[in-house]
């Protein structure tokens, strides 16, 4: 059981948690992440860890309210526990000094992109995030990401905030303008495909950090396979990053899709459950 | 330890051979293990098997002749005193039958429950040298063990002085737990560290609840909590702590029993649909998350059609839970006849009594999808038998020209495991196999690091309880003797 002993809104779906986890705290590198499990019937969710300070001994989360086990999860309070958390978990993102970096990301990318971007800074980087969102009110940690980053480039599909279009366009309009030695992407599957077709025709390597299905996190079950270069790799050991210029994106969409009808009713039961109250 | 001559030769022993003639005990015929009715228990997830009455396990202990050399016993991986346990049985001592099975065998109702009996002591049993059923050790073992739970009288073993020596068990499976059992007993200080939320490795997650009910795991874990056993879910070791922590902490021994985790795939066409799993990940989702009721959160396929690949326990499993879960049509497929099954002979008789497809000598070439990528057919390959390979079985070659498209909705591939990497990846020094097992020296199960022990799946690829159990017990007593070699403890 680990103590939730902050929490923070970000907005009405976006929160942090401030989780007492010593262990991972002292363990943790930035692209790790962690499994949880909220309550007895609860499933398992890979979430990566945000930030950590080994002296208190936490971890701090940041969830994006999406699914059933994320609202569960972003519903507790301070002084509660979640019931399981285990990790830290995948390969550390591989951080040093290589010059312009490009930071792409939007939706459930968002919050795993902080801490990657926090450590590329510290590196030495000039990194440039370009955070997208379908309209305004979705633009979460927005105050964040500028204060990490040196540039901030906010895209909305309808125009609403910052500029009109997509990651890709924001992407796009940095690789015209000036050198880029890497790009970073997270994000939905099908924005990560987009980026990476776009930076692919640029040469300019890029890393995608996957979020597939996953039930243990260790490498036991290969619910989160996904075929790199050719090859079948497990995002929860061998990954979550890799070269998105070898991912197949289409093999990954597909299977992301597997269990939407599963995902519908839970959130309809749980909107049920928030209506009794 | 008992020594077998002198208890056989004990007056009770005696009188009770000669209570009854070696013929007429012959003419006995073996026990029928009473079950759950094929049509009924295929809905649910009662346990399939309900267990011997006293009535029955007695009448099937007359017929054990009490051989002057127990030939069964050479074929139980970690002997366990197989006459006198069922010639306890015999005389209504079942609580002592009991503790006749715990001198060797720290799961006694487990193994009763899941030994490939069949390949073992009972085939190794005088019985069969005469055309003959063997005695059923199986399901005495069990009953003894029932009963002894079932009375709420559980002897828990003495445990000696504690000594103040920490000793660290990576993983909670059956190696790790009767590691930690004997550990305790000697004194030590132990704590299991288990990746998953819960206790008991592939017992847990694995082995469904109609073959291996919780309950029965739970008694013996809870017993070693009683007897000191300290244990600590969630936490991966070479992850979460390193090695040099656990040194640093103080630990002065390391039993390494992280089993073999890594689900294998057949690397064909087709293969990443949707709807198609490794056994791993369904029955986890089913046994560990509890899928399949409605309050979890976990979802599962419930698949109309589905065909698991493979012929061994782990396949049984998948092929009746499906059943279970609503298929239809629930398919072995398997490249090579019935006879090279390797799983246990009462699993393929229970599945097929519950109406398992079998489709032997067939293997799956390619995988074909809709659109949505879900999986709809699969086109296997007829196989035929050739010659024995180099593990005896004969080995299947394609019938060329002979394949055959099969409907499905979900695959299950249950084709085998690899070792769990987690610690040979993080630990330096460690001498592996080119399968990725932990080599060890095979008496002491001691590895190249004199700290560091290993036994059960880990150190054997994909093996058996019974073999992770007493890979546990060894280590257990030569980690006990390293220590008192090194430090004077007694
Ligand atoms: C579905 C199925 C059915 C089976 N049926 C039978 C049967 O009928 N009869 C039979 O004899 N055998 C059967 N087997 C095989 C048998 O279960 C195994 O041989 C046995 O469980 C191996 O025991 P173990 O202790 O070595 O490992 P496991 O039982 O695999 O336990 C290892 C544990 O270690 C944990 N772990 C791994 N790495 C770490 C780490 N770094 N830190 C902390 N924890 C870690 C794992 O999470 C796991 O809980 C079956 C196996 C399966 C999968
Ligand atoms: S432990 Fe297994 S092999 Fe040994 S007697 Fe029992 S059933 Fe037979
Ligand atoms: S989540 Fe199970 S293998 Fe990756």
């Amino acid at each position: 059981m680990n103590k939730i002993i902050s929490k923070e809104y970000f907005s009405d779906k976006v929160v942090r948690l401030e989780v007492e986890a010593p262990l991972i705290a002292k363990a943790r590198k930035a692209g790790h992440f962690v499994i949880v499990r909220v309550g007895e019937k609860g499933e398992r969710i890979p979430l990566t860890i945000a930030d950590a300070d080994v002296e208190k001994g936490t971890i701090t989360l940041v969830v994006q309210m999406t699914g059933v086990s994320s609202t569960k999860l972003g519903k507790l309070e301070v002084g509660d526990s979640i019931t399981d958390l285990v990790g830290p978990l995948g390969k550390a993102t591989h951080i040093e000094n290589f010059g312009t970096v490009v930071c792409a990301c939007g939706g459930v990318g968002t919050a795993p992109m902080l801490p990657i971007v926090r450590a590329l800074k510290k590196a030495g980087n000039k990194v440039i995030t370009v955070l997208a969102a379908r309209t305004k009110e979705l633009i979460i940690l927005e105050e964040q990401m500028r204060s990490l980053s040196d540039e901030l480039i906010v895209m909305t599909d309808d125009g609403s905030y910052g500029n009109k279009g997509l990651v890709t366009n924001g992407v796009e309009k940095v690789l015209n303008r000036e050198k880029v030695d890497l790009c970073v992407t997270i994000g939905p599957a099908i924005m990560m495909k987009f980026v990476s077709l776009l930076t692919k025709k640029y040469n300019i390597p890029t890393v995608a950090s996957l979020n597939t299905i996953m039930v243990d996190g260790t490498g036991m079950c290969g619910a989160c396979r996904v075929t790199v270069g050719g090859k079948v790799k497990f995002v929860c050991v061998d990954g979550p990053e890799f070269d998105a210029h070898q991912v197949d994106f289409d093999e990954m969409l597909m299977r992301l899709g597997g269990y939407k009808d599963f995902e519908r009713e839970e959130m309809e039961k749980l909107s049920k459950l928030d209506k009794e109250g | 330890m008992p020594n077998i001559s002198e208890e056989r030769s004990k007056p009770w022993r005696v009188e009770l051979r000669q209570s009854m003639k070696v013929k007429e005990r012959m003419a006995i015929p073996r026990v029928v293990m009473p079950s759950l009715d094929p049509v009924y228990r295929a809905q649910n997830n009662e346990e399939v098997n309900l267990g011997l009455t006293p009535e029955l396990a007695v009448l099937e202990a007359k017929r054990c002749i009490d051989c002057p050399e127990p030939t069964c016993m050479t074929g139980c991986p970690v002997n366990i005193y197989i006459p006198q346990f069922i010639k306890q049985i015999e005389i209504g001592e079942f609580a002592e039958a009991a503790k006749t099975l715990k001198m060797t065998s720290a799961l006694p109702a487990v193994c009763g429950r899941v030994c490939p009996q069949e390949k073992q002591c009972e085939a190794k049993c005088i019985h069969v040298r005469t055309g003959k059923d063997p005695v059923a050790i199986g399901h005495l073992e069990r009953f003894a063990a029932d009963y002894e739970r079932e009375s709420g009288n559980i002897s828990v073993p003495e445990v000696a002085a504690p000594n103040g020596i920490k000793i660290a068990v990576v993983g909670s499976g059956p190696a790790g737990l009767s590691f930690a059992g004997d550990m305790v007993k000697f004194g030590y200080d132990v704590t299991v560290f288990e990746a998953l939320h819960e206790i008991g490795g592939v017992l847990k997650y694995g082995i469904p609840e109609f073959r291996l009910p919780n309950d029965v795991i739970d008694v013996e874990i809870n017993n070693l909590r009683d007897m000191g056993v300290k244990f600590m879910t969630n936490c991966i070791v070479g992850r979460t702590i390193s090695m040099e922590d656990l040194k640093a902490e103080g630990y002065q021994g390391v039993f390494v029993g992280s089993g073999a985790g890594l689900p294998r795939f057949m690397n064909i066409k087709g293969e990443n649909l949707v709807g198609i799993m490794s056994s791993n990940e369904y029955l986890t989702r089913v046994n560990l998350m509890d899928a399949a009721n409605p309050e979890s959160d976990t979802p599962v396929f419930k698949g109309k059609k589905v065909a698991v690949i493979g012929g061994g326990n782990t396949a049984m499993d998948s092929v009746r839970t499906a059943l279970r879960l609503g298929a239809e049509r629930a398919m072995i497929v398997y490249r090579r006849s019935e006879e090279e099954m390797p799983a246990r002979i009462e699993e393929v008789h229970h599945a097929k009594e519950e109406g398992i497809i079998f489709m032997t000598l067939r293997n799956p070439i390619e995988f074909l999808g809709n659109e949505q990528g879900r999986v709809t057919h699969m086109i296997v390959q007829e196989m035929e038998l050739g010659e024995p390979d180099a593990s005896g079985r004969r080995s299947p070659v394609e019938k060329p020209g002979c394949t055959e498209t099969i409907e499905v909705d979900e695959v299950i591939i249950s084709v085998g495991v690899s070792p769990n990497p987690l610690i040979p990846r993080s630990v330096e020094g460690l001498q592996l196999t080119k399968w990725g097992t932990i080599v060890v020296d095979e008496e002491t199960m001691q590895t190249d690091i004199p700290m560091i022990f290993a036994g059960g799946d880990i150190v054997r690829g994909g093996a058996t309880v019974i073999l992770a159990m007493g890979d546990g017990r060894k280590a257990a007593a030569s980690m006990h003797e390293w220590l008192q070699g090194k430090s004077g403890v007694s």
